[in-house]
């Protein structure tokens, strides 16, 4: 009898938190999905009547910022991490470099953005633009980027390499030609999870860039907004009627959610056939 | 003969061609490894050099009661205690409500329901906190204004969305710790005839423990780093100050940052009061981070659940 009482109250908890994360996602969603239209979505903003334009320049924004990021961090991320997993022995070398890609995992964002604002906006004078912010977003993921691509080459088998070294193959061909054709689902679902998190970042960005604007970028050097921060800016800045610039904000948030969705059900069902085939192999 | 040594001396050339091309990428590759660590390097003692002059202040800095930079006051002690009440907070609600979730889907669950439910609050982990910031100023403030009255930003408005936040971690990495306990530990509990509560009480759960407590710790870190969420619910008055009930709306580190960095006078003593709030919000992290793999070390397969979560950020 207690054992039912307690097996119960267990259930009601888990339908608790899993009602609670749904009705988040939920409410956004059905408040998000009355304001969007194809003028909300292809036309530029207006801020002196928000409800004349739309999100355009702030939805490419976003994916030129992921754009820079992706294409400092990620080759970056893996050369290092092929670099670990395959060719540094255990040293002081390799241990002060996972001692550091861990402390940069642990910096809070909002301080990557400062270093970014006083150091790339600042010090070296991009302004605040696409470049100083997509270069602040990649040294945020760097360190998953690195890390997930050192922990997918070290999953796959040594014999596998033994195998094509022995056939006369040269390491790097090795590394070529079957230990990344091997590691790269792992590889790239590491990289999808540091983008998604880039995608949504708003501290970043906030602080690297200008925030609100009108049109697209033309250059790595020109401004450009992001879906978060035109989330937090519209509430806080533009002297617009609240109610409108509230529905703006939600159809935004559905966006955002969206895309940040896609990239995330993309990397886990990676990631899940990824696993199932190495576990099937091994038990092969 | 002679065609033969031209063949040889060909197989030479190629053979050197090849290990010079070899030495190349491996260079390059170290290459990389190292501007990865220069880059890391760089950032922090950027930070810590900006920050200096602030941390020079010594007790007036880390135990100064006022904040008020337009009077050169910089104590960030209230802003450090709510920092932590905030956070602390988020992670007993999470808790609370995700450790039972973790073990009713590990444990008492359908097959097919828990197929659902954990691929859905997996894909919820990073979900942007700027969404989770906005929910909270349209649903969760106007709804403790109206029920509890006060600004309605408030300390518990920063609690509840912070445990949103964290729970899908915590039930994610709770869930997996307790499935990690090897199923002869559990198979001998069932045959000595322990109930199935017992053996979760008892075997699983002190098993799994350091897992779920390093679900617990990295949420803690997450909370304590996170900032727009934060930000939009807890009011943020302008004179920080110890927070007396939950009702009370509070300054966080990472909200300071925010508020702040924008009028800042290049090279005040405030900017690097800024720099020397990211440092002590980057020694708690990085503190909380280092108990976590402390607290998992040699467990069943932790390690690499909790490498894994924190490789999903």
């Amino acid at each position: 009898m207690k054992d039912e009482i307690i097996k119960i109250s267990l259930c009601m908890v888990a339908l608790i938190s899993v009602a609670v994360l749904f009705g988040v996602v939920g409410y956004i969603f059905l408040k998000g999905i009355q304001v969007i239209s194809p003028d909300f979505l292809l036309k530029s903003p207006n801020y002196a009547a928000l409800e004349e334009g739309g999100i355009f320049p702030h939805i490419i924004g976003s994916l030129c910022l992921l754009a820079v990021c992706l294409l400092f961090a990620v080759p970056l991320g893996i050369a290092s991490g092929i670099y670990l997993a395959e060719y540094a022995t255990e040293n002081i070398v390799t241990k002060s470099v996972r001692f550091f890609v861990e402390c940069l995992a642990g910096i809070p964002s909002i301080v990557i953005g400062l270093f970014g604002l006083t150091f790339l906006v600042y010090h070296i004078g991009f302004g605040p633009s696409m470049l100083s912010g997509g270069l602040a977003l990649g040294f945020m993921i760097l360190p998953w980027t690195v890390r997930a691509s050192e922990e997918a080459i070290k999953t796959v088998p040594r014999s596998y390499r033994e195998a094509s070294l022995a056939l006369g193959a040269s390491k790097w061909q090795t590394i070529r030609n079957v230990v990344l054709k091997n590691a790269y689902p792992g590889i790239i679902t590491g990289i999808l999870l540091g983008a998604g998190k880039a995608i949504g970042e708003a501290a970043v960005i906030l602080l690297t860039t200008g925030g609100l604007v009108t049109y697209i970028p033309r250059s790595l050097l020109d401004d450009v907004g992001a879906l978060p921060v035109y989330i937090y800016m519209i509430l806080t800045v533009v002297p617009a009627s609240r109610d409108v610039a509230e529905s703006y904000a939600f159809g935004a948030s559905l966006v955002l959610i969206m895309m940040f969705l896609m990239i995330s059900v993309f990397a886990l069902l990676l990631r899940n056939r990824y696993v199932r085939k190495r576990m099937s192999g091994s038990r092969g | 003969m002679e065609a033969l040594e031209h063949v040889r001396g060909l197989k030479f050339k190629f053979r050197r061609m090849e290990l010079t091309r070899e030495k190349i990428i491996e260079k390059l590759l170290f290459a990389s490894a190292l501007s990865s660590i220069l880059i890391v390097f760089f950032i922090i003692a950027f930070t810590l050099k900006e920050s200096i002059p602030a941390l020079a202040l010594g007790r007036d800095f880390f135990f100064g009661m006022t904040w008020r930079p337009g009077h050169e006051q910089f104590g960030i002690f209230p802003i450090v205690v709510s920092t932590f009440v905030v956070g602390a907070g988020a992670l007993a609600i999470a808790a609370a409500i995700g450790i039972p979730t973790a073990i009713f889907l590990a444990e008492f669950s359908p097959h097919w329901v828990r197929n659902i439910i954990k691929p859905c609050v997996e894909m919820l982990v990073g979900i942007p906190s700027v969404v989770l910031g906005f929910f909270g100023l349209m649903v969760l403030v106007p709804f403790i204004r109206d029920s509890f009255g006060g600004y309605g930003e408030c300390i518990l408005a920063g609690w509840l969305i912070l445990a949103i936040m964290t729970l899908p971690h915590v039930i994610s990495i709770s869930e997996d710790s307790i499935r990690a306990v090897p199923a002869g530990y559990k198979e001998a509990s069932l045959a000595l005839g322990a109930t199935q509560l017992q053996t979760v009480r008892r075997v699983l759960l002190p098993n799994a423990r350091s897992g779920i407590l390093a679900s617990l710790i990295l949420g803690m870190g997450n909370a304590v780093g996170e900032t727009m969420a934060v930000l939009m619910v807890i009011g943020n008055p302008n004179i920080p100050w110890i927070p007396s009930s939950v009702l009370e709306p509070v300054r966080v580190l990472t909200s300071t940052i925010v508020l702040e960095y924008s009028y800042t006078v290049w090279g005040s003593m405030h900017q690097h009061a800024l720099f020397a709030i990211g440092v002590v919000l980057f020694v708690i992290v990085a503190i909380l981070n280092l108990v976590t793999t402390v607290a998992i070390k040699g467990r069943f397969g932790a390690t690499s659940i909790i490498k894994g979560v924190i490789g999903r950020g």
